[in-house]
């Protein structure tokens, strides 16, 4: 037997219909339907025939999009909900970190709240009071402890939800993106303490959307979707399989959003980021990647063409075209014109088409902003679009910055380290 | 009933958690007052002071069965209030308890019962707490104080088993009907008119009418109250047979709570 066993199962939620939930005990009795209503209205498939084995010593990861069942999952391993339909079987103690101190009373103080807390998550009274300086030590909430919990900050509510969770010494520990709000300085002792997990070879279910940590420390990872276990493996392999249809999931909403009428003037908001008279006018801004095929997702491997439409409305002599990349925080990556290259303008007249070629997107994962103009030497706009375009830089490394330095590695034949696999 | 065995098995090893939280509901109800625990003692008090002054002196009966005293009446209601006052305050929490710590239901794994259970022993421990105020006024009155007060316990278990078989049942229902709680108040002052608190069954009018007096037998809480009038006041062992049936009655209330609360387990984490 394995320390984790979920076999077939499906839980299936009862929802009650907005009708229902103002139905009256006395109105039920009035209309003899008291049974009746207490019969839901609509049922949804949370979990829909999930079939998963952990086994021993193995730190197991769950993903998925917010809705797919990660939680529901996680709940019923630790007993807290019944499946509808299957059977979920485990070997050992479990601790929950599912949410950190719920449970903790906020007029009683922390000591007090810790022995609660502890007993509520299947800790004796003995075991409490040795492990109390540690629990109260690893909380860093030494000062604090006599004072009641509603005092608290949240991050110090966390940290001593999380040290008394982390001390039950469960051989099983399921963690719900608890770690999600933890400070910076507090999380990496969290990460040690479940790798201290790790090293004693105990089971670990780990739930979270932050992938890279999923990545670090999970061996095995299940991918679910709408319900369903779409892939489980190792972990890298799922959470590129995951990644990939997450880019093509945003591609297909950039795709809708580009079916929009292109460049209404009388789009208000638009209209906000876009100015300039239109003595020429850029008509349509396409994004294309090498192959030639529209997108809006790139692989920094990847080139990008971003081509545009113009048209002179009148003939003109003094002109520039430029483009500028802006990161989601608003920072520039790059930007460029025409006139800064020196490139000198004679003539436009008429219907013209201008593709700008990046060879190599050299540009770390995220969402960028693209600004392109046309404007006179000295800066007078003729049509000015401001972050009117996006797209996705997808990559599977983790790297950060403004822009992708392209570099390379070397080492000394003394420094014994392996290049990625892939 | 193999189930609610197995149940109560479960709930025996959850005895220190439901210990820890009783202490917690105590102190944490006074935390921040300056009287602290000493509210205990005064609030009864208090309520006695209220009631004595309000029966005793301004509606002032004229029955025999009080020797024409107030003092002697505001006893007799006291040895009524004290103990109605846990069962009523235990009922209405209890509608309460599930929704208020639905928190813990939805992410930690323990049994829901323990919470109705921490309300009703939280409130018997106040009542605890009420009843040397009584005794004392007992022997301030100059009253004796006989042997039968030793059989407050048996009355104690039988209102403990009839009142957390009440909060079971009102508890698991209120998740789903919300405005149990609404009618529950008001079905809770008929109910103290409809038990011997404010009278007594010895009063001419109730002796004389047979329909009243079925009425009021019928009522499970007349013979609990009863019993502590029959310990303190009356000093007789008259009331035990009807005691007895009302232990039954309760265990019978008791294990249908305890049905219907098991029943509905399951959707409390979704509907609280």
């Amino acid at each position: 037997m394995q320390p984790i066993e979920v076999d077939h199962v499906s839980r299936i939620y009862q929802k009650y219909s907005a009708r229902h939930r103002f139905q009256t005990f006395k109105s039920a009795l009035v209309k003899g339907d008291l049974f009746r209503s207490l019969r839901p209205d609509e049922l949804v498939t949370a979990l829909d025939d999930v079939t998963l084995f952990v086994e021993k010593g193995q730190t197991f990861g769950v993903i998925g999009e917010n809705g797919s069942g990660k939680s529901t999952l996680l709940k019923l391993i630790a007993g807290i909900a019944k499946p509808t339909q299957g059977e979920v079987r485990t070997q050992g103690k479990i601790s929950a970190l599912i949410e950190l101190g719920a449970g903790f009373h906020p007029e009683i103080t922390g000591r007090e709240n810790v022995f609660i807390n502890g007993i509520m998550l299947g800790l004796t009274k003995k075991e409490i009071t040795a492990k109390f300086d540690d629990i109260v030590e690893f909380a860093e909430l030494e000062e604090f402890i006599e004072a009641p919990v509603k005092t608290y900050s949240s991050g110090m509510y966390m940290r001593l939800g999380f040290a008394i969770a982390i001390n039950v010494n469960p051989d099983i520990l399921l963690i719900d993106e608890v770690l999600a709000v933890g400070d910076a300085a507090f999380v990496p002792r969290c990460l040690d303490r479940i790798d201290d997990f790790r090293r004693r070879k105990k089971t670990i279910l780990f739930v979270s959307h932050d992938l890279s940590t999923v990545g670090k420390i999970c061996d095995r990872v299940a991918w679910l979707k709408n319900g369903r276990v779409r892939m489980i493996g190792e972990s890298k392999r799922i959470i590129d399989a995951y990644l990939q249809d997450v880019a093509e999931k945003q591609e297909r909403s950039f795709e809708r959003r580009q079916q929009e009428p292109f460049i209404e003037s009388s789009d208000q908001d638009r209209r906000e980021n876009r100015w300039g008279k239109r003595e020429i006018e850029i008509t349509r801004v396409v994004l294309k990647n090498a192959r030639g095929e529209v997108g809006h997702v790139f692989s920094p491997e990847d080139g990008m063409l971003i081509e545009m439409d113009v048209v002179a409305h009148e003939a003109a002599d003094d002109f520039a075209f430029g483009i500028g990349i802006f990161n989601s925080q608003g920072i520039c990556c790059y930007g460029t014109n025409t006139f800064l290259e020196e490139y000198e303008p004679v003539s436009i007249q008429g219907e013209g088409k201008i593709i700008f070629r990046i060879d190599k997107l050299s540009l770390v994962n995220g969402t960028y902003y693209l600004d392109v103009a046309v404007h006179k030497r000295d800066g007078y706009p003729y049509d000015y679009h401001r972050n009117l375009y996006s797209f996705l830089v997808s990559s599977t490394h983790k790297d950060v910055g403004v822009g992708l330095l392209l570099h390379t590695w070397s080492f000394t034949s003394g420094i014994g380290i392996k290049p990625p696999q892939d | 009933m193999t189930r609610i065995l197995r149940n109560l098995r479960e709930l025996y090893r959850y005895r220190v958690l439901i210990q820890n939280l009783v202490v917690r509901e105590l102190k944490a109800r006074y935390r921040g007052t300056v009287l602290g625990f000493l509210w205990s003692f005064f609030n009864p008090l208090l309520l006695m002071i209220v009631y004595t002054a309000v029966f005793g002196l301004i509606i002032n009966p004229r029955d025999p069965s009080f020797e024409k005293s107030p003092f002697v009446y505001a006893l007799y209601l006291f040895c009524g209030i004290l103990p109605w006052h846990w069962f009523a305050t235990s009922s209405l929490e209890s509608a309460n308890v599930l929704m208020i710590n639905g928190n813990l239901i939805k992410k930690i794994l323990f049994p829901a019962e323990v919470l109705p259970v921490v309300t009703v022993t939280s409130n018997m421990i106040h009542f605890f707490f009420g009843l040397p105020i009584l005794l004392l006024f007992i022997l301030i009155m100059g009253r004796p104080l006989t042997l039968y007060a030793l059989l407050l316990p048996v009355v104690v278990l039988v209102q403990y088993v009839f009142t957390l078989g009440f909060s079971l049942m009102i508890s698991s229902l209120t998740v789903h009907f919300r405005d149990i709680k609404d009618i529950l108040s008001n079905w809770l002052t008929f109910w103290f008119f409809a038990t011997p608190i404010i009278y007594a069954m010895t009063f001419d009018s109730i002796q004389k009418s047979g329909p009243l007096r079925l009425m009021l037998n019928l009522n499970p809480m007349t013979h609990v109250i009863q019993g502590y009038q029959y310990c303190l006041y009356y000093n007789s062992l008259f009331h035990w047979k009807r005691l007895g049936i009302t232990l039954i009655v309760s265990l019978i209330l008791f294990v249908i709570g305890y049905m219907i609360f098991d029943r509905l387990r399951d959707s409390f984490a979704e509907e609280v």
